[in-house]
């Protein structure tokens, strides 16, 4: 087990271009699909810890999907999959390959990975969206955050992920509250 | 945490600005969390390889010690009715939250900053990138996964960019 999470961060790690975000989509079809170490749900509030916890992303997600397959050992072999290859390929460009991405062609070929990351980025998310369980209050928290990031960002304002999560947080209880409340008054 | 990093380098005088903002480029174009790329290059540019090492053990540490007591803790929270009411309110945001992060990398990586529009060439890229996924997914039935998509992506930037060379666009 300890082998296998090592080496499934190691290849997540291998193709994570561009941060935190562009490797939930590997995760989701690595952990989720293939492996089913956890369901769609679950990562999604595996996500939420990661996004309010310090520091990077990839790194919390790691840490947590392999401390809850396999304890503290599999939480160290996750991560150290993820970190080994990041690590190695910027040591060798320090070493070797300063003038690497400048290259025309490398250039080009990464042009071409940013548009990737994008889609895969896009389709996780809406992946997410549709096993999420819809009813009125999820589908409205959904649209009303992505309207108001949307709407946050044409004003260039940003506030962190945390308070949407906060919020979000607050937002669910709220209703949970109020719901189990109208259910009880109408069984009296 | 990119700003953390970038008041801590300059004020160490490990980089320049410039030299950061050049590296960060190179970051986003390599495999891994951006935090360890950087902790790797500064570690090494400043100690060596035992530097990089030490360093990336720095940026790691905190974050790993304080999800395995998140873990340790949520585990015996998880059926609380309250944490998963929390949770139902939590999931929509996660998903919203990546809709977004989604669409505003595509619009970052399409408008062309040097003619303050967009870049017709990156479109295509994508829509080339997207029309492969949805012709093995409803003509092939199956899943290319994101690796073969990645790599397949590469290729396709690298013809479609040399296409547009030669056409002279």
């Amino acid at each position: 087990m300890i082998i296998t999470l090592f080496l499934t961060f190691f290849k997540i790690g291998l193709f994570t271009f561009g941060g935190g975000y562009a490797m939930i989509s590997h995760i989701r079809e690595e952990i989720v699909e293939k492996k089913q170490w956890t369901d769609s749900n679950e990562l999604s509030d595996i996500i939420a810890v990661a996004e309010s916890t310090p520091g990077p992303i990839a790194i919390n997600l790691a840490t947590y999907i392999g401390y809850k397959k396999a304890g503290f050992f599999g939480a160290l072999a996750a991560t150290a999959g993820v970190i080994v290859p990041a690590f190695a390929i910027i040591l060798c460009i320090s070493l070797f390959l300063d003038g690497f991405m400048e290259n025309k062609y490398v250039s080009y070929a990464f042009e071409g990975i940013k548009c990737a990351v994008a889609f895969l980025i896009l389709k996780a998310g809406i992946e997410m969206y549709i096993q999420l369980k819809k009813n009125l209050f999820t589908v409205a928290v959904f649209f009303s955050v992505l309207a108001a990031l949307a709407i946050l960002d044409f004003f260039s304002v940003s506030f962190g992920s945390v308070l949407f999560i906060a919020l979000g947080g607050i937002a669910g209880i709220t209703f949970f509250i109020v719901s189990s409340r109208l259910k009880g008054s109408k069984n009296d | 945490m990119i700003p953390v990093i970038k008041d801590t380098v300059l004020s160490h005088l490990w980089m320049t600005e410039s030299q950061f903002y050049g590296f960060l480029g190179i970051c986003e174009s390599t495999p891994g969390p951006i935090a360890v790329n950087l902790a790797t290059y500064i570690g090494y540019g400043q100690g060596g390889f035992l530097g990089s090492v030490l360093a990336v053990l720095g940026v790691t540490l905190p974050s790993f010690i304080i999800i395995i007591l998140i873990a340790k803790v949520l585990k015996s929270f998880s059926s609380n009715k309250y944490v998963t009411a929390a949770m139902s309110g939590i999931r929509p945001v996660v998903a919203a939250l990546i809709v977004w992060a989604g669409l505003s990398f595509l619009l970052s990586t399409v408008s062309d900053v040097s003619e303050h529009g967009a870049d017709i060439k990156k479109i295509v890229i994508f829509l080339t990138v997207a029309i492969i996924y949805f012709i093995s997914v409803f003509i092939f039935k199956r899943k290319l996964s994101s690796v073969v998509l990645i790599i397949l992506s590469a290729f396709a930037g690298l013809g479609i960019c040399m296409l547009f060379d030669t056409a002279n666009i």
